[in-house]
């Protein structure tokens, strides 16, 4: 293993973020804020609890997993975009590092960056509401999980994406629609029959459940099948990047 | 000397089909400066692209210090350093860190005393806290030379390094590189200019089309094609050349009013002395005195030339 090639990539990636690490944090806060007033005053007027849990405390895993998923995929797909569109990347590709080096640098920086966003989010959420976290634990392995999967996810959206349109589409037209529809402000349980069938196809929205029932003690699905759907995500996004380092696709002529 | 890299057989075709390189076969030994010369797009890019893993082979092998470049790639990268035709560097990132980075990357621990070695090598030192972005064109190559050297590697592809640099920088970086190859680095330098081949390198190398053309002792180069011409032009024209002046292997212009004599310049002693005293005595007057050298861009043309 090339630790020092990992922890070289990693550092950079940081000290990008703490660069910038106002911005980086301010505006994921100011949209939370807002969440919490539009739809914790606004809606929680209306609804005054889901299953017993007030409806500004359950909206909480849901912010907080909207948000690590945007930040996931976002800075992982910039992380892995910008050397290539700048053309530093050959760097990268000619050192002597197997591709779960660089994938642990890029991805390891992208998600501890969601996860601290994440925190901080958590911490905000202290203000409005009062939240109480049933499983410490698996709340924290839930989140790790999450952003490193969705990391990934966005490191194969970085390699595939050809300009910076492409690099914003997927965060925008996927992660996004998947989190609202993923029971992120409601609970599946509310839907008609039907639709809480068609949610079920969504994978988000076993990430939410079982990041919900870590706080709540309740969710939408066992809190094993959640588990296992997110070692799947990961699975699969892994394998997607082995194949791609394997073939060099978008990365190698 | 051993060989550090051993090309075999080397080809390769991008997905769009242009043949970029034809069956390459070349060995590099240990402590040379090769430097490589073509026309644009005659594959030089390619064929170092493919040796450092930026780009993969069709077919054939390489080996570098002994290991495979796609079985044994880590062994075979970590020795390698390499500067790329093109900038491309972190604009936001400053020249020290950039170097660490690249020291790190290539799997070796933090050294602030090699990395100021370098630095101070290349004439950055002073803008080590600088941001890459607020560099001069020729600093930023510079920095890239530096980062292909932050980790110490065995042998250093220059892709161009002296392309858009002025010539008192051309200057300090050839002398950087005869520093490298005096410590015992592997050289190998891409170039259009000819005058660069043969100030710097041991061999040289000419692509073109994705054939390796020739590759030979620059000195044995220069000896074989480093020869000149004596023209000598006659008053009147000659049916046939005096047999007293044979001895000379001189060449009759078709109109007959000119001798051309070859020699080597390096030779003890040239002969034209003698020659002009054979032309006195056979009774032929001279009009004028012509002689030329073939430099190595006419060496070089002419092999482009002949393929085309
Ligand atoms: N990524 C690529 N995809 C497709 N074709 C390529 C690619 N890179 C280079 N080529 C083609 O391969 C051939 C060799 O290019 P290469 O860059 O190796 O030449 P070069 O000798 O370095 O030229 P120059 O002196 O202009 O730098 C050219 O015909 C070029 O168009
Ligand atoms: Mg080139």
């Amino acid at each position: 293993m090339n630790w020092l090639a990992i922890r070289a990539i990693y550092s950079v990636e940081m000290a990008r973020f703490f660069r910038t690490i106002w911005q980086s944090l301010a505006s994921p806060v100011l949209s939370t804020v807002l969440y919490f007033v539009v739809f914790g005053a606004a809606i929680g007027g209306r609804i005054q609890s889901v299953e017993g849990i007030a409806y500004g405390a359950f909206i909480v895993p849901g912010l907080i997993m909207l948000t690590v998923l945007q930040q996931s995929v976002s800075n992982a797909s910039f992380g892995i975009y910008f050397p290539k569109f700048i053309g530093t990347i050959y760097e990268i590709l000619s050192a002597p590092a197997s591709f779960l080096e660089i994938v642990a640098g890029y991805v390891g920086a992208a998600a501890t960056k969601a996860v601290l966003i994440a925190l901080v989010i958590l911490v905000t959420s202290f203000f409005f509401v009062g939240v109480h976290i049933a499983h410490p634990f698996w709340m924290v392995a839930f989140l790790i999980l999450t952003a490193v999967s969705f990391s990934l996810l966005g490191f194969l959206i970085g390699i595939w994406a050809k300009n910076f349109e492409q690099l914003q589409i997927i965060p925008l037209m996927v992660i996004t629609p998947l989190v609202f529809l993923g029971g992120a402000f409601y609970s599946a349980s509310m839907l008609p029959p039907f639709w809480a069938g068609v949610a079920r196809l969504n994978p988000v929205l076993y990430l939410i459940s079982g990041f919900r029932w870590s706080f709540f003690d309740l969710a939408d699905v066992p809190v094993g099948v959640s588990l296992f759907a997110v070692a799947l995500f990961l699975l699969a996004g892994l394998f997607a990047v082995w194949a791609i380092f394997r073939t060099g696709w978008r990365l190698r002529g | 000397m051993p060989s550090i890299i051993e090309i075999r057989d080397l080809s390769k075709v991008y997905a769009g089909g242009t043949t970029a390189l034809s069956e390459v076969n070349l060995d590099i030994a240990e402590g040379e400066i090769l430097a490589l010369l073509g026309p644009n797009g005659a594959g030089k890019t390619t064929l170092i692209s493919i040796i450092c893993g930026l780009v993969t082979p069709s077919a054939g092998q390489v080996r570098v210090g002994g290991h495979d470049i796609v079985s044994s790639y880590r062994a075979a990268r970590a020795l390698i350093g390499l500067v790329p035709q093109e900038i491309s560097i972190e604009p936001f990132e400053r020249v020290i860190n950039t170097l660490r980075f690249s020291r790190g990357l290539f799997g070796k621990p933090r050294d602030d005393a090699h990395v100021e070695r370098v630095l101070r090598a290349l004439s950055l030192w002073d803008k080590r806290d600088s941001m890459n972005k607020e560099l001069s064109g020729g600093m930023k190559r510079r920095v890239l030379i530096a980062k292909a050297l932050a980790h110490e590697p065995k042998v250093l592809f220059l892709d161009e390094p002296t392309a858009g640099v002025d010539v008192s920088l051309r200057r300090e970086m050839w002398q950087v590189v005869r520093e490298l190859r005096a410590a015992g680095t592997t050289i190998i330098l891409t170039t259009h200019y000819i005058a660069e081949a043969e100030e710097m390198a041991d061999r040289i190398g000419v692509i073109d089309a994705g054939r390796l053309k020739l590759v030979r002792d620059k000195t044995a180069l220069m000896q074989e094609f480093g020869r000149k011409r004596l023209t000598v032009e006659l008053t009147g024209p000659l049916d046939a050349l005096p047999a007293s002046l044979e001895p000379f292997e001189l060449a009759l212009s078709p109109d007959g009013t000119r001798l051309v004599y070859s020699y080597d310049t390096r030779a003890e002693r040239s002969g034209i002395a003698r020659l002009l005293a054979a032309i006195a005595s056979a009774g032929l007057s001279v009009r004028d005195l012509v002689t030329e050298q073939s430099s190595l861009e006419e060496v070089f043309l002419g092999l482009v030339e002949e393929q085309a």
